[in-house]
C-alpha cells in the first residue's frame, strides 16, 4: 500500500492564504473554525542583516488530505489552487524524486 | 451534467466578484440553479488551475444575507438608512423621470456619472452618460491616479502600452519555444503576490523565479517578494522619478544603453531649439516656409547637412544616413536669424547628468552603491523586464515619473522583445470599453463635449481620456461655477470609503445634490446617502467579455440571484430611455458589435470561452515596430506623432509641460514642508494591497474577514518604541486634515520614518445610519489626504506621500 504525503516547497510560498480558503470551500466550513491548513509567517534577520520572510503552510488536525477528491483523481483543493504551486501531493515513493535540490522543503505525512 | 445533478460550466473571472482585473479561467459547479463551488480551470493557460481566495469565496459573496437583491428607494432622510423595496419598473421610471427633469431644467452636464475602478463596467457608464447627453463621466480618484497616468505616458512616449511579457500570449506559456525567461524582472512599487493588477496574474512572478528569473524590487516596504529579490531598494515614497533618473545617469555614463535601438527607434537625433524660454523641437516649418509642422529636423554628419524627418513617410529626406546623435549647432531659420539647437540626445544626457548617484541617494534614501548596482542589474540583463505599480500614479509628479520609468525599457531596447516589456494591445483589437477603439460607440456634439469639467484646465484631460477631472468636479459642486451640478450616478464606486480623498467633502457634496443613484452589491457608506439603489449582479450572473490584454474571453451568465441585474443591462435599459434612437437593443447586439474586429459573434466566443490571437496578429508580440504592425499605415515605427519613441515628448511640449523627465518633491515632505514635518514627523503612505480584500470590498465575506478582522498601521519597532506604542495597541494617526484610530502592526518590514496605513476600510457589521456610516469615519485614512492637489497635467495626487503623527489612543 502506497502512503500519500504532502511536499511543501515553502521557500516559494507567498503567504497568500489561498490554500486556507480552498479548504474552507471544499468542506463548506464555517468561518473561524479550524481549517485544514493555516499559513504562518516568519520574519527573520539573516546573519547578513538582511530581512527574510518565510511562510509555512501548517497542516492541522482538520486536514483529511482530501481523500474524497483524491479518490476521484483530483488534486486536493489546496494543492490545485495554491497560487505559487508549492504544494505537491503524491505517494511517498513518487515524492522522493520531487524534493527540490537546492533549498529546504517540508514533507507532511498522513500520520 | 453528472449524475449527482451538478453541472460544470467554464467561464472567466472579472467583476464584480474577486474584485481584480480578472482573467482566470474557472469551472463553476452549479446545482439546482445555485453555484455550489468555484474552482480554477486546470486547462486554462492564464491561471493553470489556480485561483485566489477571493474567487474561491464566491459562494459566500453571491448568497450573502446582506446582499442587495431588489431595487431600493430612500424613504427617510439622506443617511438615515430608511429604504423601501421597489420593482425594477418603478426604479427605472423614477430614475428616468428625475434625471430627465434635471436634464430639462439644468442641462445634461449637470449630472455626474461617477465610477470607481470600473473594470468591465466603466465603459458602459460612459455609454449611459452619453446616451443621457452628459460629458461628465468621471473616475472619482483624485488626479485619476490609477494607471491612467502611466497609460497616458506610455501612449504618448511609444504609442502603445507595454507590460511585462510573462508568456501570457502563448498557449504553452513558459514552454513556448519563442519565449525567453527574463534574466531580471524589476518590480517597481507593487506587492504582486497580494494582487493581480491590470491584466496580470501576480503569481506569474513566482513561476518566473522558479525558472531562474532574478528580481530587483523597489519598495519602501520589504514585502515577501522583496525579501526574495537579489536587490531590494527601499526608497522614500514619491521619489521614484529621481531613482529612475539615477539609473539613467549610470546607464549613460557606463555605456549601458542600447545606442543602436535609440538611434533607430527614438527621436534622440531630432534637433531642439534652445533659444526659446522652454526648449522646443525644431520643426520643418522653422526652416522652410512651405514646411510641415509635423516634420522634424536632424543632422547628417557625412554631408554636414540638416535633414528632414518626414512623419508621414517615416523617412529622412536623405537615404541611408546615420543621423548625428550628440551635437549642437546654430541654424538659420526662414527669417534669417540663427538660433542655437542641439540634439534631443545631447539634451537628454545633460538632463540625466544632474542625477548623480550621490544626489539621487540624498533624495531617495537609497544608498549610492545600490543605485549603481540596480542600474547595472537592469541594463546588463537580457531580457530585462520592468513591472511598475500604482505608486507611480499616486503622486502629483506622476507625469515625469511615469516618463522616466518608461524610458528605462526604451533606452535598454527591452520593448516588444520576448521576456521584456511587450506591447500590450487588446486581444484581436477588441475593446471591451466602448469608448476608445476607433472612437466610442456614442459621441457627444462638440458644444456639449466642451463642457466636460477640467477640459480647459489640463491638456491631458482634454486630449487623453474622456473623463472629467475629479478634483475639479468636487470643487465645482461647491462653487457652482461655471454651472451647477445637480445629480450623481454612482456605479462601481464607494467614494466615502475608498476612491474619495477628503471623503468628508464627498459626503457633503453627495448629500447636497438633488438626485443620486448608486449601483452596488451591498449597502455601503456611499449607498447609504443615495436616493435610489440598484442591486448589481456578480460576474457569475452576467454576460460580458474581456480582452484586457489577452486572451479574448467570454464571461457567461451561469445563474441568477434574486432580482440582481448586470451593470451592463442596467446601463443599457436606461440608455434606451434617455436616447430615443439608441442603436442597440440588447447586450448581445452590443457585444457582437465590439467583437467585429475578431470576426466572431458573442455566441462563438462563448463556445470557445477563451481565444489567443494567432501568431502574426497585430495584437500579439513580438518586434511589431520592425514589422510595421503597430501603425495604421503599415510602416515600421510607433503610433506617436513622429512615429518614433519620443524621449523628448511632443505631446508634453504641446501641453506646456516639461518634455523630459525630472524629479519633483511631493507637496508635503521633510524637504518641501520642513515646518509641518516638525509637527508631523512621519511619512504617511497608504494603499498597500491586502490579500483577502480588494480595495473597500469583501469586508462582509466571512472566510475573508476571518483572515483579517480590522485595519492596521504598519510601524517600525524603533519608531513604535520611540512613541511608546506596542504591537496590537490602538493608535491615532493624525495630521492637519483628520484623524483615524487603528491597530498598530509593529513590523520591521517598514522603514522607520514611514508608516503604512491600510485603505478602504469600513465595517459592514456596524450601524449603517448616520453618523456611523458603518464606522467609516473611525478608520478611513483618506481623511488625511487632500483633494485638489492634482499634478500639473491634472493627473496624480499625493496619496502615498502625506505626513502624520502617531500616538497611543486613549482607553
Ligand atoms: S489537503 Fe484537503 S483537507 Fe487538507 S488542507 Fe488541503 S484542502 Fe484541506
Ligand atoms: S496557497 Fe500556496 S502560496 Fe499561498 S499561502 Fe498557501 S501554500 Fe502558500
Ligand atoms: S485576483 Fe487573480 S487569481 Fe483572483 S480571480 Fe482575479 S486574476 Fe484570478
Amino acid at each position: 500500500m502506497s502512503e500519500y504525503a504532502m511536499l511543501i516547497d515553502y521557500e516559494y510560498c507567498s503567504g497568500c492564504k489561498t490554500c486556507e480558503i480552498a479548504c474552507n470551500q471544499e468542506y463548506k466550513r464555517e468561518a473561524g473554525k479550524l481549517g485544514g491548513v493555516e499559513v504562518q509567517e516568519f520574519i527573520h534577520f539573516l546573519q547578513s542583516g538582511r530581512l527574510y520572510i518565510t511562510n509555512i503552510p501548517h497542516f492541522t488536525k482538520a486536514c483529511v488530505f482530501c481523500a474524497g477528491r483524491v479518490k476521484k483523481g483530483l488534486k486536493p483543493a489546496c494543492v490545485q489552487h495554491c497560487m505559487a504551486n508549492v504544494l505537491t501531493f503524491d505517494t511517498l515513493e513518487n515524492l522522493k524524486d520531487k524534493i527540490p535540490e537546492n533549498r529546504k522543503a517540508l514533507l507532511w505525512t498522513k500520520g | 451534467m453528472k449524475n449527482d445533478g451538478v453541472k460544470i460550466i467554464k467561464t472567466t473571472t472579472w467583476s464584480p466578484g474577486p474584485g481584480c482585473h480578472g482573467g482566470c479561467g474557472i469551472l463553476v459547479h452549479v446545482k439546482d440553479d445555485k453555484v455550489i463551488k468555484v474552482e480554477g480551470d486546470p486547462d486554462h493557460p492564464w491561471n493553470q488551475g489556480r485561483l485566489c481566495s477571493r474567487c474561491l469565496s464566491m459562494t459566500q459573496y453571491m448568497y450573502h444575507k446582506d446582499r442587495l437583491t431588489k431595487p431600493l428607494k430612500r424613504v427617510g432622510e439622506r443617511g438615515q438608512g430608511k429604504f423601501e423595496q421597489i420593482s425594477w419598473d418603478e426604479a427605472f421610471d423614477l430614475i428616468e423621470k428625475k434625471m430627465k427633469q434635471i436634464r430639462q431644467d439644468h442641462g445634461p452636464e449637470s449630472m455626474i456619472f461617477h465610477q470607481g475602478t470600473g473594470r468591465d463596467i466603466g465603459g458602459w457608464i460612459s455609454m449611459l452618460a452619453y446616451a443621457y447627453g452628459s460629458p461628465n463621466w468621471m473616475f472619482g480618484l483624485s488626479g485619476i491616479s490609477c494607471y491612467t497616468p502611466r497609460l497616458m505616458m506610455m501612449s504618448i512616449t511609444q504609442g502603445d502600452f507595454a507590460v511585462v511579457d510573462a508568456s501570457q500570449w502563448h498557449e504553452k506559456r513558459y514552454d513556448d519555444p519563442v519565449y525567453e525567461i527574463p534574466e531580471t524582472v524589476t518590480i517597481w512599487g507593487q506587492n504582486l503576490p497580494a494582487t493581480c493588477p491590470d491584466g496580470f496574474f501576480g503569481h506569474w512572478y513566482v513561476d518566473l523565479m522558479k525558472r531562474g528569473t532574478q528580481l530587483m524590487v523597489i519598495d519602501p516596504r520589504c514585502t515577501w517578494i522583496a525579501s526574495r529579490a537579489k536587490l531590494w531598494l527601499q526608497l522614500r515614497p514619491g521619489t521614484d522619478a529621481a531613482l529612475a533618473l539615477g539609473f539613467i545617469h549610470v546607464m549613460i555614463k557606463e555605456n549601458l544603453v542600447n545606442m543602436a535601438f535609440i538611434e533607430k527607434w527614438t527621436n534622440a537625433p531630432f534637433l531642439v531649439r534652445t533659444d526659446t524660454p522652454e526648449p522646443i523641437l525644431l520643426r520643418e516649418t522653422d526652416l522652410a516656409a512651405n514646411g510641415k509642422s509635423t516634420n522634424f529636423v536632424a543632422h547628417d554628419p557625412v554631408s554636414n547637412e540638416f535633414i528632414i524627418w518626414d512623419s508621414d513617410d517615416q523617412t529622412y529626406s536623405k537615404k541611408n544616413i546615420t543621423p548625428s546623435m550628440d551635437v549642437a549647432f546654430t541654424i538659420p531659420l526662414t527669417d534669417g536669424t540663427r538660433v542655437p539647437v542641439k540634439t534631443v540626445w545631447r539634451m537628454y544626457k545633460e538632463n540625466a547628468e544632474e542625477y548623480t548617484p550621490e544626489k539621487v541617494s540624498h533624495i531617495t534614501w537609497v544608498p549610492k552603491d545600490k543605485i549603481i548596482q540596480g542600474a547595472r542589474m537592469y541594463a546588463k540583463s537580457s531580457p530585462s523586464a520592468l513591472h511598475w505599480g500604482l505608486p507611480i500614479d499616486t503622486i502629483p509628479s506622476t507625469i515625469p515619473t511615469s516618463q522616466a520609468v518608461n524610458h528605462l525599457w526604451c533606452l535598454s531596447g527591452n520593448l516588444d522583445n520576448p521576456g521584456g516589456n511587450a506591447i500590450a494591445r487588446y486581444a484581436y483589437d477588441v475593446v471591451t470599453y466602448p469608448y476608445h477603439s476607433g472612437g466610442s460607440i456614442l459621441s457627444l456634439p462638440p458644444e456639449v463635449a466642451e463642457k466636460r469639467i477640467g477640459i480647459n484646465d489640463y491638456g491631458p484631460i482634454k486630449d487623453f481620456r474622456a473623463w472629467a477631472q475629479p478634483d475639479k468636479v468636487l470643487e465645482q459642486i461647491f462653487t457652482k461655477k461655471p454651472y451647477e451640478i445637480k445629480g450623481m450616478w454612482i456605479q462601481t464606486a464607494n467614494p466615502l470609503a475608498c476612491t474619495g480623498m477628503e471623503p468628508q467633502k464627498w459626503h457633503k457634496a453627495i448629500k447636497q445634490l438633488d438626485f443620486t443613484v448608486c449601483v452596488d452589491l451591498f449597502m455601503t457608506p456611499t449607498a447609504m446617502l443615495c436616493d435610489v439603489i440598484l442591486p448589481a449582479a456578480t460576474f457569475l450572473e452576467k454576460d460580458s467579455l474581456k480582452a484586457w490584454w489577452v486572451p479574448l474571453q467570454a464571461i457567461k451568465k451561469v445563474v441568477e440571484v434574486d432580482e440582481c441585474k448586470s451593470d451592463i443591462e442596467i446601463n443599457l435599459e436606461l440608455s434606451k430611455r434617455f436616447m430615443a434612437d439608441f442603436p442597440y437593443d440588447n447586450t448581445h447586439d452590443l457585444f457582437d458589435s465590439l467583437l467585429k474586429s475578431a470576426g466572431i459573434t458573442y455566441q462563438e466566443l462563448c463556445d470557445n470561452t477563451w481565444m489567443i490571437p494567432p501568431k502574426g496578429h497585430p495584437s500579439r508580440p513580438y518586434y511589431r515596430h520592425e514589422k510595421g504592425l503597430l501603425r495604421a499605415d503599415g510602416k515600421p515605427g510607433f503610433r506617436t506623432p513622429s512615429g518614433k519613441i519620443e524621449l523628448f515628448s511632443s505631446w508634453l511640449e504641446k501641453w506646456c509641460l516639461a518634455p523630459m523627465p525630472y524629479h519633483e518633491e511631493p507637496p508635503y515632505s521633510p524637504v518641501s514642508t520642513p515646518d509641518l514635518f516638525k509637527d508631523y514627523p512621519l511619512i504617511l503612505t497608504t494603499g498597500r494591497r491586502m490579500g483577502p480584500f480588494f480595495h473597500s470590498e469583501h469586508r462582509q465575506i466571512p472566510w475573508l474577514r476571518a483572515q483579517q478582522k480590522e485595519p492596521v498601521l504598519e510601524i517600525h519597532p524603533d519608531t513604535a518604541q520611540k512613541y511608546g506604542i506596542e504591537h496590537g495597541q490602538k493608535v491615532c494617526v493624525e495630521n492637519w486634515l483628520g484623524k483615524i484610530t487603528v491597530k498598530a502592526l509593529v513590523t520591521p518590514v517598514i522603514h522607520p520614518d514611514i508608516v503604512m496605513a491600510e485603505h478602504g476600510w469600513w465595517f459592514p457589521e456596524k450601524e449603517g445610519a448616520e453618523p456611523s456610516l458603518f464606522g467609516v469615519w473611525d478608520v478611513n485614512v483618506n481623511q488625511l489626504i487632500p483633494m485638489g492637489h492634482e499634478g500639473k497635467g491634472g493627473l496624480g495626487s499625493p496619496i502615498k506621500t502625506m505626513l502624520c503623527k502617531v500616538y497611543k489612543a486613549k482607553g
